[in-house]
């Protein structure tokens, strides 16, 4: 039973708070019911299902905090896990950036529950990974994917009266298909709160094709290229750059929206005035809680509008030294596509390559944002409009910032890890070597 | 912002995940922790909740309610984990966490097929329960099952107990004089020209029972330790920052890792500090944020061909990523196909008997006894012995790493006894023991490599890393890189990145530093399988030159 009402949740919160003697007290008591079913060589290797829930108390004194945290709900256990909150606080040093708990916020409705992504059965797992196992063997074609999936609640509730509680739900699939001769290889991803959008045979099927599609590719120079990247190519390079835009980094002076002779680039252009990023917690097709961990609400809010940066990130004591009201990291990331179709794109392209994914990106100059990483499991040339053959994966070397200065064209959006993020298509993306590797 | 301590070998660990768990207790820093882990106060960590005459008795009720359900195999791993991070920044103490996790994990053989639960109620009745579902899970899972598992025999050894070999226990270090050393470094780097310092100090305890059916008990007591800062300099004017990590390393170690003794420094090119079984966090600090703003200014790389001279805590993870990688034998089959990827390194390779997969000079093992080592254990999480064996030898591929159920693929009889579990609650599966390359036989020091190298760069320190998913293209950064010009250091360079093939890079090292220059480098977080566990590697070398490899610039303007 990891799974509390509000009810429930309130009922035991409400009896945390009562129990405690600091100058302040905050709780989150998190839960989660989840599935998981990996297969590789065309067979089931590994399922299970793991549920917990857990209670966090953070105590304080003035500006000594100290967290303690317990699986177990009884009175008593509650109880001692206050005092033991209570305890550390008091061994701890002042921590002068300590933020006081805040008063009751206002939230919207929450969208991120589906009732059948929580009825997930041992039974649908298994027949998932039968629909996507059993098309790749009549193929020639080895089938290897992990599907998992979890129902969870998060709640807290604190000493000046704030109370937040939600339930959410989420699904992920991916499936990686290799032709039985190694030469080709497939790759596809998806994710939902409502498992009843997935289909891991159409997601599958999606895979096999590039497999075959992709098999005994042909090596061409690296340099630089025009490129068409799928939204999951794309998204993590992305997610890279939102992760940096921390106020703070910038004012420090550390960061890519550091600018020359101090101040941040807030208000300025960044990249191509097409490129709108917003947040949005209510977005139907990728939902977000709509409050954060420490209680403060999320809301609809520009990120990058017109190509100009509109907000950096604020925690709540760096807002405080700026006088600025905080702007808690975001839940989702929607950056608005345009109308054109893959295919549409493809044939509009004269010379360039197609990238499935990109695989090991790790940051190489955090002052630029550049960084690796490599194409995987599906990269093709194309000419005059169509795809030509496959070829051999690259190792890039490029940063987000640079590619959405070149960006040519937005295509349709797609659901990756929980953002929307189009295809797009890139001109000027920095090849650097070639990898043998399928 | 929060920092992320990524994970090697893999990238999808989720950083909303990472975010969340922010918020909670981790402060400025990130840390994929096991499930199941609760933050305690540090006076808590040292008792211990159960003896192992208590263990014992747990155990006999996983293996006789296993063999009565007609199991044919059964391991039992009650463990206890314990964690203390310490985060600070400049003047300022961010947090301290301890957590504990203390559960127990039951694996059985029934119908020929493996089944594991785990349960965080340690009594007779949790223990008999998450066996009896263990047995259920893998009575289900033989419908499905292809094969029967054929396990390599292991003899039972008995009761038996095993301890990391440790001077100073580092939870028993009071947190006030752990914390008291990182400000200390700190405030050696802000007085050396760093606009910013965080220091960091991980301490990691596993207390770990084993118990199989072929009557093996074996008590271990693990510990491992590591410290590390970023000191960052900035020059606003210019708009520039530079970093510059810890040149220390993760160690099986104590707290005597952190009492730093002059016989544990070399002296590197160019006034460089290096650090074998000991670390002067202070010092390190101090030459560090010198060198990051030295790199403000330092000269930027001219693309092209270079013989570098590779530092051990920088080759360490080199190694890790086209050695250790590629020889799992797991991931040579394809059980990691869709993530972490498989491995050039096939079974075909590897049974011609001649695959050259570097020059004569490079000799690879694996072992699970260096002491020190990250990877040093009596025992692995299946109970066999550790042990020390050839990967390559004098550059030939000559083996792989296999576990119990694996190994009979290679047509071997025995164990290499590398398989690990992260916590109690995850299953036990093939992990990286150390991995390392051997030093050279004959007397050679790095002053002499970097004399007779005409064109080159020396690099140390771990930087960025990247490989694709069959270990072929690679492309590492590091920490500090220093030209070599007609054998001398001719200075300090700045966007410095190699690229190659791991063939072609093993192939062209023509020359390793002897014995006296061996150290270990090593990472907590190497990640693999789904769900992701992580794990504790280390990998050893001496200074190595490899000639004529590709080095990009990385400078760029936005």
């Amino acid at each position: 039973m990891a799974i509390f009402s509000k009810e429930e949740a309130r009922r035991i919160l409400e009896k945390v708070i009562s129990f405690s003697k600091a100058d302040g007290i905050e709780a989150n008591l998190n839960g989660s019911n989840g599935g998981n079913i990996r297969y590789a060589r065309n067979t089931v290797s590994t399922s299970g299902e793991d549920s917990n829930v857990t209670l966090a108390v953070q105590s304080n004194f003035g500006k000594k905090s100290g967290t303690a945290t317990i699986n177990e709900f009884d009175d008593a256990s509650l109880e001692k896990v206050v005092r033991r909150a209570e305890e550390l606080a008091k061994l701890s040093p002042e921590n002068p950036e300590f933020m006081e708990s805040l008063p009751q916020q206002t939230y919207g409705e929450s969208k991120t529950f589906s009732e059948a992504t929580a009825k997930i059965t041992p039974e649908y797992r298994a027949q998932a990974a039968a629909n996507s196992i059993n098309p790749a063997s009549a193929k020639d074609v080895t089938a290897a994917g992990f599907l998992d999936d979890s129902h969870n609640f998060a709640s807290m509730m604190n000493s000046k009266g704030l109370f937040a509680y939600n339930q959410s739900t989420s699904v992920n699939f991916t499936a990686t298909m290799r032709t039985n001769d190694g030469t080709g290889s497939g790759w596809v991803t998806r994710d939902f709160n409502d498992v009843s959008k997935l289909d891991t045979a159409e997601a599958s099927r999606v895979a096999i094709d590039k497999a075959i599609m992709s098999k005994e590719a042909k090596a061409i120079e690296p340099g630089k290229y025009t490129v068409i990247l799928e939204p999951a190519a794309s998204a993590e390079l992305l997610g890279n750059m939102f992760f940096n835009m921390s106020a703070r980094q910038a004012d420090e002076g550390r960061s890519f929206l550091s600018k020359k002779g101090g101040g941040t680039k807030l208000g300025e252009k960044l990249v191509d005035e097409r490129v709108n990023i917003y947040t949005d917690p209510f977005n139907a097709e990728v939902p977000a809680s709509p409050w954060t961990g420490d209680g403060q609400a999320r809301r609809k809010m520009d990120i990058i509008n017109g190509g100009v940066v509109k907000n950096m990130f604020y925690d709540r004591y760096w807002a405080s030294q700026k006088n600025v009201a905080p702007v808690p990291f975001p839940g989702n990331i929607i950056m608005q596509g345009g109308s054109a179709s893959l295919e549409e794109m493809i044939k509009d392209t004269k010379k360039g390559i197609l990238v499935t994914r990109f695989w090991y990106i790790r940051s190489v100059d955090p002052q630029t944002l550049l960084y690796t990483g490599l194409t995987r499991d599906g990269t093709f040339y194309i000419e005059n409009g169509k795809i030509k053959h496959p070829v051999k994966n690259f190792r890039f070397n490029e940063s987000p910032v640079i590619m959405l200065n070149n960006l040519e064209t937005l295509g349709k959006q797609v659901r990756v890890d929980g953002d929307l993020i189009p295809y797009m298509k890139i001109r000027d993306f920095t090849f650097t070597s070639l990898s043998d590797a399928v | 912002m929060p920092a992320i301590v990524q994970t090697l070998n893999l990238t999808t660990l989720k950083r909303r995940d990472f975010v969340s768990l922010s918020g909670l207790a981790l402060g400025g820093l990130v840390l994929p922790l096991p499930a199941f882990s609760k933050n305690v106060p540090v006076e808590y960590l040292l008792d211990s909740p159960i003896d192992v005459k208590q263990k014992k008795v747990l155990a006999d009720v996983a293996l006789n309610t296993a063999r009565s359900l007609g199991a044919t195999y059964t391991d039992v791993r009650i463990g206890r984990y314990l964690n203390q991070f310490l985060t600070t920044r400049e003047n300022k103490v961010q947090n301290t966490v301890n957590t504990e996790s203390f559960g127990v994990g039951v694996r059985v053989i029934a119908n020929g097929t493996w089944g594991f639960a785990a349960t965080n109620d340690v009594t007779n009745d949790g223990v008999k329960k998450a066996t009896e579902r263990a047995v259920a899970i893998a009575k289900a899972n033989s419908k499905f099952q292809k094969e029967p598992v054929k396990l390599a025999p292991e003899k039972g050894h008995g009761e038996i107990t095993w301890k990391t070999p440790i001077q100073r226990n580092a939870f028993e270090v009071p947190v006030s004089e752990k914390v008291e050393l990182l400000l200390s470094a700190n405030s050696a780097a802000m007085q050396n020209g760093a606009a910013f310092a965080n220091s960091n100090l991980f301490m990691v305890n596993e207390q770990k029972y084993f118990a199989s059916s072929e009557g093996s008990y074996i008590d271990q007591d693990i510990h491992r330790i590591w410290p590390t800062f970023n000191v960052t300099a900035v020059d606003k004017a210019a708009g520039k920052f530079k970093t510059r990590q810890a040149l220390s390393a993760p160690m099986g170690m104590g707290y005597e890792y952190m009492m730093p003794k002059e016989a544990d420094k070399l002296k590197g090119p160019n006034g460089i500090i290096l650090y074998k079984n000991s670390y002067d966090i202070i010092e390190d600090a101090k030459v560090g944020a010198q060198q990051a703003k030295e790199m403000l200014t330092a000269k930027s790389v001219e693309p092209g061909k270079y013989d570098l001279v590779l530092e051990p805590n920088h080759l360490g993870l080199t190694i890790h990523e086209s050695v250790g990688h590629p020889l799992e034998l797991d991931r040579v089959l394809g059980y990691e196909a869709n993530y972490a990827g498989t491995s050039f390194a096939t079974l075909d390779k590897w049974k011609a008997g001649n695959f050259k997969y570097g020059s004569p000079h490079v000799t690879i093992f694996a072992d699970k006894t260096q002491p020190g080592s990250l990877g040093a254990v009596g025992y692995d999480d299946e109970g066999v012995a550790s042990k020390r064996w050839d990967l390559i030898k004098d550059g030939v591929l000559v083996n792989y790493q296999a576990i119990r159920d694996q190994v009979h693929i290679l047509g071997q009889n025995e164990s290499h006894g590398c398989c690990y579990a992260q916590s109690w609650s995850d299953v036990q599966f093939q992990r990286m023991p150390n991995v390392s390359l051997a030093p050279g036989k004959d007397k050679y020091s790095i002053d002499q490599m970097i004399k007779d190298v005409e064109k080159g760069i020396y690099i140390a320190g771990r930087g960025s890393y990247s490989i694709d998913q069959q270990r072929y293209n690679f492309q590492f950064g590091g920490t500090v890189f220093y030209e070599i010009r007609n054998g001398q250091i001719a200075g300090m360079l700045n966007d410095v990145a190699y690229q190659s093939n791991t063939q072609e890079f093993w192939n062209s090292c023509t020359k390793i530093c002897d014995e006296s220059d061996y150290r270990l480098f090593g990472s907590f977080f190497d990640g693999k399988g789904q769900p992701s566990q992580v794990s504790a590697v280390s990998h050893g070398s001496s200074t190595a030159r490899f000639n004529g490899i590709n080095v990009i610039n990385t400078g760029r303007t936005i």
